[in-house]
C-alpha cells in the first residue's frame, strides 16, 4: 500500500507528488536539497533515523497537505497568513512544518526557518545589554548560530537580494545601503556582540522588501515552538530577577514578524508542549498553550490540527520499516504483531518510532 | 506411715508422664514437707489435691456454669431495663463496658462477661488412691488404644451380624452404602485435637486401615453414625468465576462492566464491542495517562491473549495505589470484563494463563527493632 516516490530535481514532479492520491505515501529528499534545507529544524530522532537510513523521508499527511494548496492557492498581495499546527505531543508537527518549509524551498521562496524557539527563552548562557536599545538583553550565541544556518539555507538567494537601508553597527561599521544580503550576515557572524541587531535588521529588510509589489521573491516564515513567544522566560538577570520577554531583543523583532502587516509570503508556526515552560503536560490546544496574550497577537490564523496517524496512515509507516529493514524481531513481521504496535503507541508517530527502535 | 505412703506416690508420679505440673511441684514440695517434719497428713488433704483437677471442667460444671450465666444475662437486662429474651453478646458487651467503665488500654484486659470455651485439656488421669481410670493408661495413648478396640469390637459385632444373616438366609450384599463423597477422613491433626493427645503418623495410618476394612464390609451402615463422626465434610467447590453479564446499551452496543483491585488501587472497566480500539482512562487518552511502555503492556495483555486487540473500545476509571498496581489492577477488571464475550474453553485458557487471580500481596508491614518490612539494621560486632 506505500511506494515510494522518488523526487527529482525538478519542481514539476515534486508538485505532482503533492497531490490527494499520494496521502500516507512516502517521498524521499533529495540529498542536494537536504543539507542546505535543514542544518535545524527537524527532531532528534528523525535526524537519526535520517543518518540510519541514509535518506530522508517525508509521509504525505493530511495537515501538510492542506497548507501546501493554501500556500498555492494564496493571493501574496494581501497580508501575510498565518498558518498554526497543533496537535498531542509526538504527533508530527515538526515534521509537517519541515514539509511545508521543503514545499517553499522548492518553489524559491526565502526560508526564516526559526528551529525552536523554546531555545532563546531558556539556557542562555551570555546575556549583554544591547548596544541598540540600553533597555534589553542581547543573546550573541544563539543569534550567531541561527545566522550561521540561515546562511546555509538561502545562500543561493543572499547574494540577489539587497539591503535597502543603511544600518550602524559601531563607531567604524556600518553596512551601506546595496549591499548583498550575504554581507549583512556574515557581518553578524564575524561580530558576535551585534549579531542579535543584525537578526533584528534581517528581519525589518527581509519584511519590507517582500511587501514592495516588485520584489522577486517571497519569504516564508516558520517558527516552532512559538508558543515561546508569549510565555514566560527562565533566564535571570544578575540580581536573580526574571527578564521578561519584551527585554530580549530576539523575542522582540520575532514578535514584530509574527504581525502580520506585511505582504508577499507566510507564516507558518507550530505549537509545542515539550519545551514550554510552566505549562501542563496535557495541553496542547492553542488556546491553552499561547495564553491571552499570544492568542490575540495571532489572532486571525488558520489552526491545522495534526492527529495521530490514520489506519492506512500506520500501516504506511509499518511497511516502511519493514522495507527498510528496521524491525528484526519475527513476530513484528505478522499480522498480530502489527496490531499489537498500533495498540502500544497508540498510532502516535513518536511513540511507534520509539517502540520500534528497540525491535 | 504417711511418709512412706507419700514416697511411693511422689516416685509412682515420677514413673509416668502425664502428671499436670502443677501437682507435680505441690507434691513434690508435700513429699518434702512430709519428711522433714514426719508429721502425718490428713488422707482429706490429700484428696483435696487429687480430687481438685478432675472435677473442673466435667459436663456437669459447664452446663452449670451456662445456666447460671443465662440467669445474671437477665439479670443484667433488667437492670438495663431491656428485653431479657432478646438480650444479644453486644448488648452485653455495651452494658458491661458502660456499668464498668475501665481505662485500661488493653482491651482483654477490660471487664468481660462472655461464655468462652476452651479446648479441651488433659484431666488427671488416676484417682486418689493413685490408680488411673482407664484400664488402657499405661499404653500411653489411653483414648487411641480405646478407639481402635472399639472399632474392632464393631467389625466383630458387623461380622457377627452377617454370619445371623447367612445362617437365616437373607444374606444380601446390596445393602445401602453410606455415601462418601461428600466428605474426607479426619486429619493426623484433627484427630490428635479429638483425643487430646499427639499420635505417630503409624498409628493414625493404621486408623485409617481399620475405618477403610470396616467400611469394606457389606453391613457397614449398622455404624453409619460411628464412622461419619470421624469423617469432614469437603470444602464447597471453588467458587466459580463470576461472569459479568453483557447488556446492550441504546445503540445496540453490547458492553460488559467489571471492576479490579490490585494493591490499594481500585478500578472499574466498561468494555464496548464496537470496531475500533480506543481506550480511554479517567476522561484521558491512554497515551498520556501510561506513558510506560510497560502498563500498556499490562493492558494489551489480556485482549492480545485473546487475539481480540482491535474490537473492543475500553472505558476505564481508576484509583488509588501507584503507576504500575493501577496497570495491574486495569487488567484485572480488563480480563472480567472480557470473559462475557468469551466461550468456556476460552475462559479456561484465561484462568490458566493468571488472567483472571487477583493478586495477593500487599505491603509487608515494618517490623519495630527492623528498618523495613525485612531489612534489619546494621549488625555491629562491636
Amino acid at each position: 500500500y506505500f511506494t515510494m516516490l522518488n523526487l527529482t530535481s525538478a519542481s514539476a514532479s515534486f508538485q505532482a507528488c503533492q497531490s490527494e492520491k499520494h496521502l500516507g505515501q512516502f517521498y524521499t529528499l533529495p540529498s542536494a536539497h537536504f543539507r542546505p534545507l535543514f542544518p535545524h529544524g527537524l527532531p532528534y530522532r528523525y535526524q537519526q533515523q535520517v543518518k540510519t537510513f541514509n535518506e530522508a523521508c517525508f509521509m504525505v499527511r493530511p495537515p501538510a497537505l492542506e497548507v501546501i494548496s493554501y500556500l498555492k492557492k494564496a493571493d501574496y498581495s494581501k497580508p501575510a497568513l498565518r498558518y498554526l499546527f497543533y496537535g498531542v505531543k509526538g504527533s508530527g508537527k515538526t515534521m509537517s512544518l519541515c514539509h511545508a518549509v521543503h514545499f517553499c524551498y522548492t518553489q524559491g521562496w526565502v526560508v526564516l526557518h526559526i528551529p525552536d524557539a523554546h531555545l532563546w527563552v531558556k539556557n542562555c548562557k551570555e546575556l549583554l545589554p544591547s548596544s541598540y536599545n540600553s533597555a534589553r538583553f542581547d543573546q550573541p550565541l544563539q543569534a550567531t548560530t541561527w545566522l550561521r544556518n540561515f546562511r546555509t539555507t538561502n545562500e543561493h538567494l543572499l547574494s540577489q537580494i539587497k539591503t535597502k537601508r543603511r544600518y550602524v553597527w559601531t563607531k567604524r561599521e556600518s553596512t551601506d545601503e546595496g549591499r548583498p544580503l550575504g554581507e549583512l550576515v556574515n557581518q553578524g557572524i564575524s561580530r558576535v556582540k551585534s549579531s542579535s541587531d543584525v537578526v533584528g535588521a534581517l528581519m525589518k529588510d527581509l519584511r519590507l522588501q517582500s511587501s514592495q509589489p516588485g520584489a522577486d521573491f517571497r519569504l516564508v516564515v516558520a517558527v516552532d515552538g512559538v508558543n515561546a513567544l508569549w510565555g514566560r522566560s527562565t533566564i535571570k538577570k544578575e540580581n536573580k530577577s526574571a527578564v521578561d520577554l519584551e527585554e530580549l531583543t530576539l523575542i522582540h523583532n520575532l514578535k514584530k514578524l509574527m504581525k502580520n502587516d506585511w505582504t508577499g509570503g507566510a507564516i507558518i508556526t507550530t505549537l509545542s508542549q515539550t519545551g514550554s515552560l510552566y505549562t501542563p503536560k496535557s495541553a496542547y490546544l492553542p488556546q491553552e498553550l499561547l495564553g491571552e496574550t499570544g492568542f490575540d497577537s495571532m489572532d486571525p490564523f488558520i489552526p491545522v490540527s495534526v492527529p495521530n496517524y490514520s489506519e492506512k496512515e500506520f500501516e504506511s509507516a509499518y511497511l516502511y520499516y519493514l522495507d527498510r529493514k528496521w524491525l528484526q524481531h519475527p513476530q513484528s513481521r505478522t499480522e498480530d504483531g502489527k496490531k499489537e504496535l498500533s495498540f502500544l503507541s497508540s498510532k502516535n508517530p513518536s511513540m511507534l518510532d520509539r517502540i520500534c527502535g528497540f525491535l | 506411715m504417711a511418709a512412706s505412703c507419700v514416697r511411693t506416690v511422689g516416685s509412682f508420679l515420677g514413673k509416668c508422664g502425664n502428671c499436670s505440673s502443677s501437682l507435680n511441684t505441690v507434691t513434690s514440695q508435700l513429699s518434702r514437707q512430709v519428711l522433714s517434719r514426719q508429721i502425718c497428713v490428713s488422707t482429706a488433704l490429700k484428696k483435696n489435691l487429687a480430687a481438685g483437677g478432675p472435677e473442673k471442667f466435667t459436663v456437669e460444671f459447664i452446663q452449670k456454669q451456662v445456666e447460671e450465666f443465662d440467669i445474671g444475662k437477665r439479670h443484667l437486662a433488667n437492670m438495663m431495663g431491656e428485653d431479657p429474651e432478646n438480650f444479644t453478646q453486644e448488648d452485653i458487651d455495651r452494658s458491661i463496658a458502660y456499668l464498668f467503665p475501665s481505662g485500661l488500654f488493653e482491651k482483654k484486659a477490660r471487664p468481660l462477661m462472655k461464655l468462652i470455651f476452651f479446648p479441651l485439656h488433659e484431666a488427671v488421669q488416676w484417682g486418689a488412691d493413685g490408680r488411673p481410670f482407664h484400664f488402657l493408661f499405661y499404653t500411653g495413648k489411653q483414648s487411641y488404644y480405646s478407639l481402635m478396640h472399639k472399632l474392632y469390637s464393631k467389625i466383630l459385632n458387623i461380622e457377627k451380624h452377617q454370619d445371623r444373616m447367612r445362617a437365616k438366609g437373607l444374606f444380601s450384599q446390596d445393602t445401602k452404602e453410606i455415601s462418601l463423597d461428600t466428605s474426607r477422613w479426619l486429619t493426623k491433626e484433627e484427630l490428635e485435637v479429638l483425643l487430646v493427645e499427639t499420635i505417630s503418623s503409624n498409628n493414625y495410618d493404621r486408623f485409617i486401615q481399620l475405618m477403610e476394612r470396616l467400611l469394606s464390609m457389606p453391613y457397614c451402615n449398622m455404624e453409619e453414625e460411628f464412622v461419619l463422626h470421624y469423617r469432614r465434610p469437603l470444602e464447597a467447590r471453588s467458587k466459580k468465576q463470576m461472569v459479568p453479564v453483557p447488556e446492550r446499551d441504546d445503540k445496540g452496543v453490547a458492553f460488559s462492566t467489571s471492576d479490579g483491585r490490585r494493591k490499594t488501587s481500585n478500578s472499574s472497566v466498561v468494555l464496548r464491542d464496537c470496531g475500533s480500539g480506543r481506550i480511554t482512562v479517567n476522561g484521558q487518552e491512554y497515551l498520556h495517562y501510561f506513558p510506560v511502555l510497560q502498563d500498556r503492556e499490562q493492558l494489551m495483555f489480556p485482549l492480545q491473549f485473546m487475539g481480540l486487540l482491535g474490537r473492543f473500545d475500553l472505558q476505564c476509571t481508576v484509583s488509588g495505589g501507584g503507576r504500575s498496581s493501577q496497570a495491574g489492577a486495569l487488567r484485572l477488571a480488563i480480563s472480567r470484563a472480557l470473559l462475557s464475550f468469551l466461550s468456556e474453553g476460552e475462559q479456561e485458557t484465561m484462568r490458566q494463563a493468571g488472567l483472571l487471580t487477583p493478586d495477593p500481596r500487599v505491603r509487608e508491614r515494618k517490623k519495630p527493632g527492623q528498618e523495613g518490612a525485612r531489612r534489619k539494621f546494621t549488625w555491629k560486632k562491636r
